[in-house]
């Protein structure tokens, strides 16, 4: 049994079809890489898997679960910005992910101190203990980004959900978000979905990269028909598309 | 150079915003010398120092009847009325507003009633407030409370609605219930627009304490102003407008340092 199983996905907005037919199988630990044209509905397929919005059709189960109906902890989230909070310091940020699942969203006593603690531990690992006490908005987008990832892991997620998390960095510091990344899932070993606009980003850093087309068009009425996964590539061994390496495997 | 380019140095901008303050006292200093010259019995424009002897006088002593210095029982008691409606005004503003920016349920029933409710003209309500509630402090602080309490909830709700999405989806993802979001994510962002908004609706606030207090009262500010207006005593009119508009300024300068100092995550990014 697969950890997240996606079957038989439909999204329309109004009588506009987005997606339709959205199958996909994923193990526990896996890096999903998602790509595809602008607006064919990476960014829904993400959404729904957030449970921020419903599927018109289909399930989306987590570990067997039911479809949700809303965000909930087990669904961490980064987008590509706003995914901090700028009236909170970098520490407070951290703690923000142990303390917002309170009555009162706040922790006080020997609870405060040890999150505040394990705060500091994840400021070390994500290089920002030297900006603890500042707020978001004096950081640049690069560490707003790590902060909004080592945020979201602090609430330790069963899935995690990136939209475009580097799409607003510079090249560079895009290669060091790489980096810190991968370091981050050998440690955790966390189940990610990630969209980007980069082929060799999802390459690089996927196990398997989704892209979502459109099968079928109709050139007099184009939102007839959704989008759906059109290829599933194994991302492992350079590349050799999922399903040839499974006809590999079946035949050897 | 283009003119938009030409930056004023410090002691010329700092004499730049004295300048129209110099050329209004002239002004006046000048016409009040023309009509007294002409009258020394004129009564309308007094000279600047006839106010300055009056002034003392008001703040400084007793009235004969009751003993007390009326200036300062005015200030009291216009302050009183005046805080209390707009403290009410904010604490209204700030809850139906993040009900109506967070619940849907709330927005669906509230949003257009506040939005209409928002165009009745305060002051026309003025006699049915005095019908309903006499003469007394519940009808003044009442009609500050309808004509501020609209515009800062309609502007507070629209806050609220302005905070990021990815912010309320994220808080969500951290487990955060509606309470902890309206309490820990929405309230504190709201809090610095709520400050400005009282500041802007401190203007109407006076004006509609003061057609209040002219109306019906034994005391405040307004009261005064329209009850020496009967003896044309224009120096204590100018006096108490002077007053009136030192403590507008002095409310509006603590609200902003209040501000700067409650919100240090605003300027972060500057
Ligand atoms: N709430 C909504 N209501 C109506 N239409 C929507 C809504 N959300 C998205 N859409 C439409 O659905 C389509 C897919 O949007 P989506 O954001 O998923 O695309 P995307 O693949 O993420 O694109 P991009 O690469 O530009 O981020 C777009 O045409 C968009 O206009
Ligand atoms: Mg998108």
């Amino acid at each position: 049994m697969s950890f997240v199983s996606v079957s038989n996905v439909w999204q329309k907005y109004g009588n506009r079809s987005i997606l339709e037919r959205v199958n996909v199988e994923i193990d526990e630990g896996e890096f999903i890489s998602i790509v595809g044209a602008s607006g064919c509905g990476k960014s829904t397929f993400l959404r729904m898997l957030l449970a921020q919005e419903r599927p018109h059709k289909g399930e989306i189960s987590i570990d067997g679960g039911v479809t949700a109906k809303e965000p909930n902890r087990e669904r961490g989230v980064v987008f590509q910005k706003y995914s901090v909070f700028p009236h909170l310091s970098v520490r407070e940020n951290l703690i923000a992910a142990e303390s917002f699942d309170t009555a009162f969203g706040r922790l006080s006593g020997e609870k405060r101190k040890t999150a505040a603690e394990r705060a500091d531990a994840m400021l070390e690992r994500i290089g920002l203990n030297h900006v603890a006490d500042q707020y978001p908005a004096s950081l640049s987008g690069g560490m707003q980004q790590r902060l909004a990832i080592g945020q979201a892991m602090t609430a330790k997620p069963r899935i995690l959900l990136l939209d475009e998390p580097f799409g607003a960095l510079d090249p560079g510091t895009r290669l060091q978000m790489h980096d810190f990344l991968l370091e981050l899932r050998d440690e955790t070993n966390m189940t990610v979905f990630m969209v980007t606009h980069d082929l060799q980003e999802g390459f690089k850093l996927g196990d398997r990269v989704l892209v979502f087309d459109k099968p079928r068009w109709d050139p007099h009425d184009p939102g007839m028909y959704g989008a759906t996964i059109t290829y599933d590539f194994d991302a492992r061994d350079g590349g050799i598309p999922f399903q040839l390496k499974e006809d590999a495997d079946v035949s050897a | 150079m283009r003119l938009i380019n030409h930056i004023p140095g410090k002691p010329l901008a700092v004499l730049l915003a004295a300048l129209p303050f110099i050329a209004l006292f002239a002004a006046y200093s000048i016409g009040s010398d023309i009509r007294l010259d002409a009258n020394p019995q004129d009564k309308l424009l007094p000279a600047p120092s006839t106010i300055a002897e009056t002034a003392q006088r008001l703040f400084t002593e007793p009235d004969r009847r009751s003993k007390e210095i009326l200036l300062w029982n005015d200030t009291f008691a216009s302050l009183a009325r005046l805080l209390g409606g707009v403290g009410i005004s904010a604490l209204l503003s700030l809850l139906i507003g993040l009900a109506i920016g967070l619940l849907p349920y709330a927005r669906s029933a509230m949003s257009s009633f506040i939005a209409v409710v928002s165009m009745v003209p305060p002051l026309a309500l003025l006699p049915i407030l005095f019908i309903v509630f006499g003469l007394g402090e519940t009808s003044k602080v009442v009609l500050i409370v309808i004509g501020i309490t609209p515009f800062m909830t309609r502007d507070l709700a629209q806050r609220v609605l302005e905070i990021p999405q990815e912010q309320i989806v994220k808080a969500q993802t951290l487990g955060a219930s509606s309470a902890v979001i309206a309490l820990r994510v929405a309230l504190p962002q709201v809090l610095p627009r709520l400050i400005s908004n009282v500041r802007l609706s401190l203007g109407s606030a006076w004006l509609f304490l003061i057609a209040a207090e002219a109306v019906a009262s034994n005391v405040g500010l307004g009261y005064r102003i329209f009850l020496v207006r009967r003896y044309l005593a224009m120096d204590v009119i100018l006096t108490y407008v002077i007053w009136i508009t030192f403590l507008a300024f002095l409310i509006d300068w603590l609200l902003k340092t209040l501000s700067r100092k409650a919100f240090p995550w605003m300027e972060a990014g500057l």
